[in-house]
């Protein structure tokens, strides 16, 4: 167990000239759980990294006094466990088991005690394979599992999460949090998780502590003490404060089909990841569509928007000719596709070019702007921008050719409530200016506040559409 | 599971891999049809040991034999030789690349990793390093797909146009890079955060050993390639490097 303090600590990165965190004290007791809640860009990641001993003083300008159990984490004292978001950009080797001992041969553990504790780690963690399994064929979660089997082994005195479960599945991110829980008591290990989503992790922390977005802390004390006394402030920071609903809006009236999808197949790489899926899309009208990672939401969609032929299966629009058989040009007239990340749509070096690529004209380029609230970015490179700035470029992009139906994949997958709240109210009013919409999602919030129907999807196939909850 | 592994997948990848050099090595330097004939019969009795299958052969096979061809029938077309020299010439190309693409084929990058760690001292940063790469190759590729349907979904499209699909095709390799290096950074930071080149010493959880079959497995390499370079200088075709 490792306490932590920090005191007057501030961080700023090599060769910028605002700081990223500045003027922080906090002090952690050893073994305490804390919820490390901030805006985007108020430097909660920077603070962990700065703890997990990844910020080199000598590539950037640290001020203040960072201890972990005493000493600065970089003088590594004790062990310090760091996971991160993305799953898949954590893991270093091919085998379970040696993704695992690769920290313990980093420590110098002697080698006869290696596999013992790989083998202790993978259980603890609950891992369902061997310790031969390729880790490229686990899913998200798994593979966070993992990482985090790889942490405990190496029994470190602070555990540090940023954001481990925002890329998963709900069940997946249940899975990985009840890990979390068990290695924690295992450990005794004092706990820092920042997440966006606060309510799920609730149960499972001592402290809360909000960062103020111009440095400094906002709120410091017991969930309850905080989430209650500083709710609106940390709405406004864009942190997710349980309870906080935002009023569900629904279409005013359905409008004709527009894209009707039936017997679709897709086979990739051996094996069948669609069978036999069927949607219908209206007008004036949002179909959610759910399911388990890896259960071919993706896939459909990619197919209902025109960049993917199937196997087997008819899509019908008003064009005797299926969407894929479409020129590029018209398809993106009729159907526009938003991509889960958005920087893999971008094609020029501006953000008003973005808008005006399609042929949109001037005026609705600026509109889109003023409306998205990006019109002071109008110069700005795309890949300059935050994520949730990117997000808001890349629906817009896709709107400024006026298609009739958009497709939207994953689109409030890592956004804070802020960014959250303007989509919801986006796509409401695409919706009412007749638009069909088809979103694939796995945020429950989204559809409560947006959807009028949803499709469940469950390996490859779709299961008939049930009406949202009014 | 050790022991389904084929011969080759057993043996240290350092003895594979040295033993497949010392063929190449005499392929190379043999200018006649002979030498290379008798390397190449003798590395395709080799395939079993392997384990690789036909699908595996094929595919990794294929660049290699296409290129070998193309050799040699370039040669007959375009050069000044006869027939005899531009299939040597062929012969000679997959004979001296057959043997390392079986005994890579053969290699898990895991325990070449250790063996060049662990016998060779290279340093850890680097073969470490190297693997945590490879892990991101499939991503790449997956992404580059990925990419590829989002500029569609965008109204882009090259059609026949090569200057437009120069230009796309440069824009979706920056698209890829800006990708690569944001995740190959993460990847990096994650391997800190878990002690890499802390600047002190490691510890091995895999040993990897060179035992006396590895042994033979060089000498027997090495053997074939002198044995067969012997047979072509006894009949009197053996010729050195240029063939001159």
């Amino acid at each position: 167990m490792a306490g932590i303090r920090l005191d007057g600590w501030g961080w700023r990165h090599p060769g910028r000239k605002a700081w990223a965190v500045r003027g922080l004290d906090l002090a952690v007791s050893p073994g305490e759980r804390i919820l490390l809640l901030g805006a985007s860009g108020a430097g909660k990641s920077t603070v962990l990294r700065g703890l997990a001993g990844l910020l080199d003083p000598e590539l950037g300008d640290e001020e203040g006094v960072l201890e972990v159990a005493g000493a600065h984490p970089r003088a590594r004292r004790t062990p310090i466990g760091y996971v991160q978001q993305d799953p898949e950009s954590q893991l270093v080797m091919a085998r379970a088991g040696d993704d695992v001992a690769f920290g313990l041969e980093n420590h110098a553990v002697p080698a006869a005690e290696i596999w013992p504790r790989v083998d202790g780690a993978l259980r603890a963690v609950g891992f369902p394979y061997g310790p031969d399994r390729a880790t490229a064929a686990l899913s998200g979660g798994e593979q966070q599992r993992l990482a985090l089997a790889g942490v405990l082994a190496l029994r470190p005195g602070l555990l540090l999460l940023d954001e481990p479960t925002a890329n998963l599945d709900p069940d997946g991110a249940a899975a990985v949090r009840d890990t979390v829980d068990a290695v924690q008591r295992h450990t005794g290990a004092t706990l820092v998780v920042v997440e966006h989503r606060v309510a799920a992790w609730l149960p499972q922390v001592d402290r809360v502590v909000a960062l103020a977005p111009g440095g400094g802390v906002l709120a410091d004390g017991t969930p309850a003490d905080v989430l209650g006394r500083h709710h609106d402030a940390l709405v406004a920071a864009g942190v997710w404060v349980p309870g906080h609903v935002v009023p569900p809006r629904r279409t005013a009236g359905a409008g004709p089909v527009l894209l009707s999808a039936s017997g679709v197949r897709v086979d990739a790489g051996g094996r069948t990841v669609l069978d036999d899926a069927a949607l219908d899309l209206r007008a004036a009208e949002v179909t959610a569509l759910t399911g388990r990672n890896g259960a071919g939401k993706t896939t459909l969609s990619r197919v209902v928007g025109g960049l993917l032929r199937p196997r087997a299966g008819t899509v019908r629009t008003t064009d005797p000719r299926p969407p894929w058989r479409w020129r590029a040009r018209d398809l993106a007239r009729r159907i526009g596709t938003v991509f889960q990340d958005p920087e893999h749509q971008f094609l020029t070096a501006s953000v008003r070019d973005e808008l005006l690529l399609g042929g949109a004209s001037a005026d609705r380029a600026d509109d889109l702007l003023a409306r998205l609230r990006l019109a002071h970015l109008a110069r700005a490179n795309p890949f300059t921008l935050s994520g949730g700035e990117q997000r808001r470029l890349s629906v817009a992009s896709a709107l400024a050719r006026s298609p009739r139906l958009l497709v939207l994949d994953e689109p409030t997958f890592g956004q804070d409530l802020r960014t959250w709240t303007e989509l919801v109210w986006l796509l409401d009013a695409v919706r009412a200016e007749g638009t069909g919409l088809l979103v694939v999602t796995h945020d429950r919030d989204f559809v409560d506040a947006l959807a009028d129907g949803v499709v469940t999807m469950e390996s490859g196939r779709t299961r008939a559409p049930a009406e949202a909850r009014p | 599971m050790t022991a389904a592994r084929p011969y080759l997948g057993r043996r240290n990848p350092l003895a594979g891999l040295v033993a497949s050099a010392a063929v190449s090595v005499a392929a190379v330097v043999a200018a006649d049809p002979l030498t290379p004939a008798l390397l190449l019969a003798g590395t395709l009795l080799t395939i079993p040991l392997t384990g690789l299958g036909v699908r595996q052969l094929a595919l990794r096979l294929w660049p290699l034999v296409t290129g070998a061809v193309g050799v040699a029938v370039s040669n007959l077309l375009y050069g000044t030789v006869d027939a005899t020299t531009a299939l040597a010439l062929g012969l000679r190309v997959t004979a001296v690349a057959l043997p390392g693409v079986l005994a890579l084929g053969a290699v898990d990058p895991t325990e070449f990793a250790d063996a060049l760690v662990q016998h060779l001292r290279a340093p850890a940063r680097f073969a470490y390093g190297t693997l945590a790469a490879l892990r991101l190759l499939p991503l790449l590729a997956a992404e580059w797909h990925t990419i590829g349907l989002a500029r569609r979904a965008r109204g882009v499209e090259a059609g026949w146009h090569p200057v437009a699909a120069l230009r796309l095709f440069g824009g979706r390799v920056f698209t890829l890079m800006a990708g690569a290096i944001r995740r190959a950074t993460r990847l990096a930071l994650a391997m800190d955060a878990r002690g890499f080149d802390a600047g002190l010493p490691r510890t091995y959880a895999r040993r990897s050993v060179f035992t006396r079959a590895d042994a033979a497995l060089v000498l027997a390499g090495a053997g074939f390639a002198l044995a067969a370079t012997g047979v072509s200088v006894a009949l009197g075709t053996w010729r050195f490097l240029t063939g001159v």
